[in-house]
């Protein structure tokens, strides 16, 4: 109390506009930040030293021609379900259900290729697998748009249950056509005949994955960017009552955004049984619909700059789980690394929003940062 | 027949984490702030009470020797301070750096899990058990002791008595925090932030001190429900991702009551009960069916969902700014 | 601290003459961005005195109050509370120092009670019966009428003032700040809160009052300090000035108050409205059994206090709101009819009805706030032709146009709007609005926020779609803008037509009188 005429410390305001590059440095310097501190916390868990430690996460992603590969498959599946959540995204849609959806999807193609091998030739059985998928990821995104434009159901819940839903149903399945009998598990389908398998492509088992996404991804920038549904969901999400206003049919902007959304995580599903593993588990999607939800938001909802986004996550992850097998840490070692690295991430975009002014006494120098 | 008398228990002892995590979350989303990152809290609070009861355990040459005070203290403290310090990390971010909540609370929980995960798997290995789960029977033992006549007096006392003290923490915590938000200063100052922080702001309540507040104690409380899973609903077994939704669902109990943690403990009960329902519901041999029965609390959650959203009265809505940042000097 | 309230209270005895200064801002300056809103601002405030801050919208006079206030702290400059050199760092300090400031949009949690908005930020236990005791204790003393139990969302506008006034009594507060507080009340109501701060000028005081209603300051003011564009222009007795002299200060250069009226072309019927029932979601009547007709080639003016159904009104013949009972016919140049009520917006331009919008929401409605000029020009437009893909080229050019011809101050096409000021967004929402040659056209507070040169821009533009022969239907708050503008006024009370006159020879106090005339007693409670 003595010293009234105390000025606050640090005082903030918003920043005008700031220059890309400006605003690029910031995010790169939050970037290697957190590789310090990830480097630190391997530090102290191995005691190896730190470029050890980078050189072991930059071999879990480019170590051999066969980690590429799989990088670029992890990418690809990632950014697919990536992609299918970014319109419901701009819709402000809070769609956390790409798991679900994807799962959904995965079950509609195991079942096609359960029920339906002897009956289908394999050049219809792989369309009506793909019909299946892409429709049963709709159907699990439809639903919760439906109570949402009908009225307001919280989505973010109403998605996640749903992801539950789809992991107990895939576990009822998995009980179902168990093989072999008493298992629990479904196993690699159609191992022998390979009935409904996608064909390689170019000699790579990944390659046809990687060609799909990347043509989607392509399609999804234009179909946001210059069509008149992405002009659409650009509207609803900025503000509902201008689109009432100039008559944009609101629910049916939901609902056809969400089953595009469903639709495309449905296409993932099918990607991940008809395309590489040929099987159906309840992990089959192993958390992407969620790394999904930071790989789109990170981009800023956009597509191209979610190529980056997805290969950060990946290859950070790759990289902790290299780091967790060569020096025997647990696999769930890269969740804390990722974490963290996302919390860095997370929290630059302050510096990037807002400028922080420092002051000393009461002079008139002040410091801008 | 349907066996009440052994139901209700059970149904008690698995809503119990869900009543914590859905206290601390409620006291969190009335500040304005939507912690997804609850689950990811929860698995720390957890895994922090079994490091310290381990190293406790571990740092005596005889179990004999164990203290039933520190014996509860130690893992208790740490759970405390594990889940603290996930409060702080949310609230630096979304509070203080005005990131996105959402994203922070799903980082969270990748981030809490992975914690709980690495560190269980590492106690496994260094404890050199064969099988891959840690048991922490003695500090176990004093978590699950139940009431004195708890075995005497027949179903009265094994409804009502038969738990840990944890259990009847929860339930008094629910009921304090119900009281607080609608009787005190406190709670109605809260409420205000959770509405309209600039409200609050312009009344001269301190809303960064209020948000802090609310969710590092909110994070403390769900930490608490992890720390009940472990030592009292395990029986001190950790095994990796046993905890499996629960964080989810705590907060999808938060809709569900409405934003009243009194509510809370008959609800999370009710939700315990439909968690293990799929055990009491005769499927005979067919497993399964079993797996469709364990669907039931999701989509319970979500016919709640819907309902509660369809008759949409003004006092049961969420608060007003929830999800969103404060700037005081935004135009 | 709270001392320093209380002593103040004491000196307010002293005689009206013995100046005493509560309050001294010196060269205060503020910038947002690359905005300078308050540049080297000196200000007195003084005890047993009320002062006018005087400015058009923008001049920096809300900015000013809030640093006193807390809720932005200067870059620049040092305050003053009684001869004691102070820093506010946030309401909290303010509300120390006895600061107390009625916000324009108020400052009120909607779930909470009247009571428990009062005491919310005061320390100690909560006793909520306390509070409503005492609440009541003041509501006698000045007069007013607040329900202690009341929930603020079931209350009108001018009972939450009342309870934001109180709020600041309660506290102690000797130096009070109403931003704008009449701009949502009837002249009745007015004059009320007008009797109640004299009362408080008596009690030793002090009072700022924002405002750019001339007559206000010069009504109730003893002193006037006037801004514009963030600058302190000038600082009189009240009684020394008059309003052209305010004028000249507010504006820098004398302009005439008169607004173009052209004569109305060939006036036919052309909308028709016919017991028109509408009911708010929560089961409100906003509009009551409300018939009138508007003419093409006219203005009809919508009076009323805020909240009387002009909302709905416009939402409904715009196709955005569900009516109970009544109909709307648009009726073509041949006689023909179209009923627009249970159309959306959509099928009403399919029906061939050129009918455009300027809602009061220029930003939450009107225009999507993150989007460029061209993006926002395609709102109308952008389904038009076959492709699946926008046309971004024509609504380009559009914007272009708008532009040059509205002369809009912007960096480029590609700005947000929201970055854009005040006037600027308007021209580009009336400007879009226009380009479609509406057949009708609905305005919603087209001026409001807006300088004096913008406004007559709008008043211009609006005048010569009148010329072209668009039936325009104007709702307006100020009465004198109303008088000089429109052909007929209609005047609406709790959803009710309480009276349409002609705008030729209408006043004032008739049109005021109107406002509350219907259901007066109803909207009192």
């Amino acid at each position: 109390m003595q010293n009234e005429k105390r000025e606050p410390l640090i005082h903030i305001s918003r920043r005008g506009e700031i220059s890309w590059q400006r605003a690029f440095a910031i995010r790169a310097l939050a970037i290697v930040l957190a590789l310090v501190v990830c480097a630190a916390v391997c530090v102290i868990m191995t005691g190896e030293n730190p470029l050890s430690i980078y050189g072991t996460i930059w071999q879990g992603s480019f170590g051999s021609k066969r980690k590429i590969w799989v990088m670029l498959q992890e990418i690809a599946m990632l950014l697919c379900i990536s992609l299918a959540v970014t319109p419901a995204f701009r819709m402000r849609f809070w769609n956390v259900g790409g798991e679900g959806q994807s799962l959904a999807g995965c079950l509609a193609c195991a079942a096609c290729m359960i029920l339906l091998r002897g009956i289908l030739p394999n050049g219809l059985l792989i369309p009506v697998m793909l019909i299946a998928s892409v429709l049963a990821g709709a159907i699990w995104g439809v639903i919760p748009a439906y109570f949402k434009a009908k009225w307001n159901t919280n989505e973010t819940l109403f998605t996640l249950m749903m992801n539950y839903v789809a992991t107990q149903l895939v576990a009822f399945f998995c009980v179902v056509w168990e093989s072999p009998r008493g298992s629990g598990q479904i196993g690699v389908i159609n191992l022998n005949t390979e009935l409904g398998w996608l064909p390689t492509v170019g000699g790579q088992k990944y390659l046809l994955n990687v060609v799909i996404v990347a043509l989607l991804c392509v399609a999804m920038h234009v179909y946001l960017r210059y069509s008149k549904h992405g002009y659409e969901i650009t509207v609803v999400g900025q503000s509902i009552k201008t689109a009432h206003y100039v008559g944009i049919k609101v629910e049916k902007v939901i609902v056809r955004t969400m089953f595009l959304s469903g639709a495309l995580c449905g296409l993932a599903g099918f990607l991940l049984t008809a395309g590489t593993n040929h099987t159906l588990t309840t992990t089959l999607v192993s958390g992407r619909g969620f790394t999904a939800v930071m790989v789109s938001w990170l981009a800023k909802f956009n597509p191209i700059v979610m190529i980056l986004t997805s290969f950060l996550l990946v290859f950070l992850e790759r990289g902790a789980g290299e780091i967790a097998t060569n020096f025997r840490l647990n696999e769930s070692f890269s969740d804390i690394l990722t974490g963290i690295i996302l919390f860095f991430i997370i929290g630059c975009e302050f510096f990037v929003t807002y400028r922080i002014h420092f002051r000393r006494g009461d002079s008139e120098a002040k410091i801008h940062v | 027949m349907f066996d009440f008398i052994s139901f209700i228990p059970r149904a008690v002892v698995q809503g119990v984490p869900l009543l914590f995590g859905s206290t601390g979350e409620t006291l969190t989303e009335k500040s304005g702030n939507l912690n997804l990152g609850i689950p990811g809290v929860m698995y720390v609070g957890g895994i922090c009470g079994v490091i310290g009861a381990f190293l406790y355990e571990q740092s005596l040459p005889d179990k004999a020797l164990i203290s039933p005070v520190l014996a509860v203290a130690i893992p208790l403290l740490c759970c405390l301070l594990g889940s603290l310090l996930m409060g702080l990390i949310y609230c630096f971010l979304t509070v203080t750096l005005r990131a996105n909540q959402n994203v922070t609370g799903l980082a969270l929980t990748t981030f809490g899990t992975g914690i709980g995960n690495f560190f269980g798997g590492s106690l496994i290995k260094l404890s050199g058990s064969d099988v891959p789960s840690i048991a922490l029977s003695a500090t176990s033992g004093f978590f699950h002791r139940s009431l004195p006549f708890a075995g005497k007096l027949g179903w009265f006392g094994k409804i009502f008595l038969s738990y840990g003290f944890l259990a009847y923490l929860a339930v008094a915590v629910a009921l304090i925090s119900a009281r607080i938000l609608r009787r005190t200063r406190v709670g109605l100052h809260l409420r205000a932030v959770g509405e309209s922080p600039n409200t609050a702001d312009a009344a001269g309540i301190n809303v960064v001190r209020y948000k802090y507040a609310a969710t590092c104690i909110g994070s403390m409380i769900a930490g608490l429900g992890g720390l009940y899973y472990v030592m009292d609903y395990a029986s001190g077994v950790w095994s990796n991702n046993a905890f499996g939704d629960r964080g989810w669902l705590a907060i999808a109990l938060v809709i569900f009551t409405i934003w009243r943690p009194d509510v809370g403990v008959l609800s999370s009960f009710l939700f315990g009960g439909l968690y293990i329902l799929h055990m009491y519901i005769p499927s005979g041999m067919n497993l399964a069916v079993k797996e469709l029965y364990k669907m039931i609390p999701y989509v319970v959650t979500i016919i709640v969902l819907v309902i509660t959203s369809m008759r949409n009265k003004r006092e049961n809505q969420p608060p007003q700014s929830l999800g969103l940042a404060f700037f005081r000097e935004e135009r | 601290m709270a001392v320093h309230a209380k002593g103040c209270l004491d000196r307010g005895e002293k005689p009206l003459d013995n100046v005493v200064s509560a309050v001294s801002m010196h060269n205060i300056t503020k910038r947002f961005g690359s905005v300078i809103a308050n540049d080297r601002v000196n200000l007195e405030i003084n005890r047993g005195e009320i002062l006018a801050l005087l400015g058009e919208n923008g001049s920096g006079k809300t900015t000013l109050m809030n640093m006193l206030s807390g809720i932005y702290f200067p870059d620049e400059g040092s305050i003053s509370v009684d001869g004691r050199d102070v820093v506010i760092r946030s309401p909290r300090d303010a509300f120390d120092l006895g600061i107390g400031m009625i916000h324009q949009h108020f400052k009120l949690v909607d779930v909470l009670t009247a009571a428990e908005n009062i005491v919310l930020g005061l320390k100690g236990r909560l006793d909520i019966k306390g509070a409503s005791k005492r609440i009541r204790e003041i509501c006698d003393a000045y007069g007013f009428e607040v329900n202690p139990d009341q929930k603020i969302y079931d209350m009108s506008v001018s009972q939450k003032q009342t309870v934001e006034i109180v709020k600041v009594l309660y506290r102690g507060a000797s130096i009070l700040i109403l931003d704008e507080p009449t701009a949502v009340l009837t002249p009745q109501e007015t004059e009320k809160l007008f009797a109640v701060l004299r009362n408080m000028r008596r009690d030793g005081k002090a009072i700022v009052i924002i405002t750019h209603k001339l007559h206000e300051v010069e009504e109730i003011s003893d002193r006037v300090v006037t801004l514009r564009h963030g600058h302190y222009v000038g600082d009189v007795a009240t009684r020394d000035t008059n309003a052209q002299e305010m004028t000249n200060m507010m504006v820098g250069h004398a302009v005439s108050l008169n607004i173009d009226r052209p004569d109305p072309v060939s006036p036919r019927p052309r909308i028709e409205v016919k017991g028109l029932t509408v009911r708010s979601e929560e089961g409100l009547l906003k509009l009551d059994d409300v018939s009138f007709i508007a003419n093409s080639g006219e203005i009809l003016g919508i009076a009323g206090i805020s909240g009387s159904g002009q909302k709905e009104l416009l939402e409904s013949i715009a196709g955005l709101q569900a009516a109970e009972k009544g109909s709307i016919c648009y009726i073509e140049d041949d006689g023909s009819r179209e009923e627009l009520i249970g159309q959306d917006p959509l099928k009403i331009a399919e029906k061939g009805v050129a009918l455009s919008f300027v809602p009061e929401d220029r930003l939450g409605m009107g225009l999507v706030a993150d989007m460029g000029l061209t993006d926002n020009m395609m709102l109308r437009s952008f389904r038009e032709g076959h492709s699946v893909f926008t046309d971004r080229k024509g609504p380009h050019d559009v914007a272009q146009s708008v532009v040059e011809e509205l002369s809009v101050s912007t960096p480029s096409l590609d700005t947000p709007v929201r970055r854009l000021s005040g006037g600027n967004v308007q021209k580009v929402l009336v400007g879009r609005e226009i380009t479609t040659a509406p057949t009708v056209l609905l305005t919603a507070y087209a001026v409001r926020g807006l300088d004096i040169n913008s406004s007559y821009t709008i008043y211009d533009l609006i005048n010569r779609q009148k010329q072209k022969g668009v039936a325009i239907i104007y709702v307006g708050e100020d009465l004198d803008v109303l008088i000089e503008l429109c052909d007929r006024i209609l005047v609406l009370c709790a959803g009710r037509v309480s009276g349409i006159v002609d705008g030729r020879g209408a006043n004032k106090e008739q049109l005021g009188y109107l406002m509350t005339q219907v259901g007066g007693a109803a909207h009192a409670k």
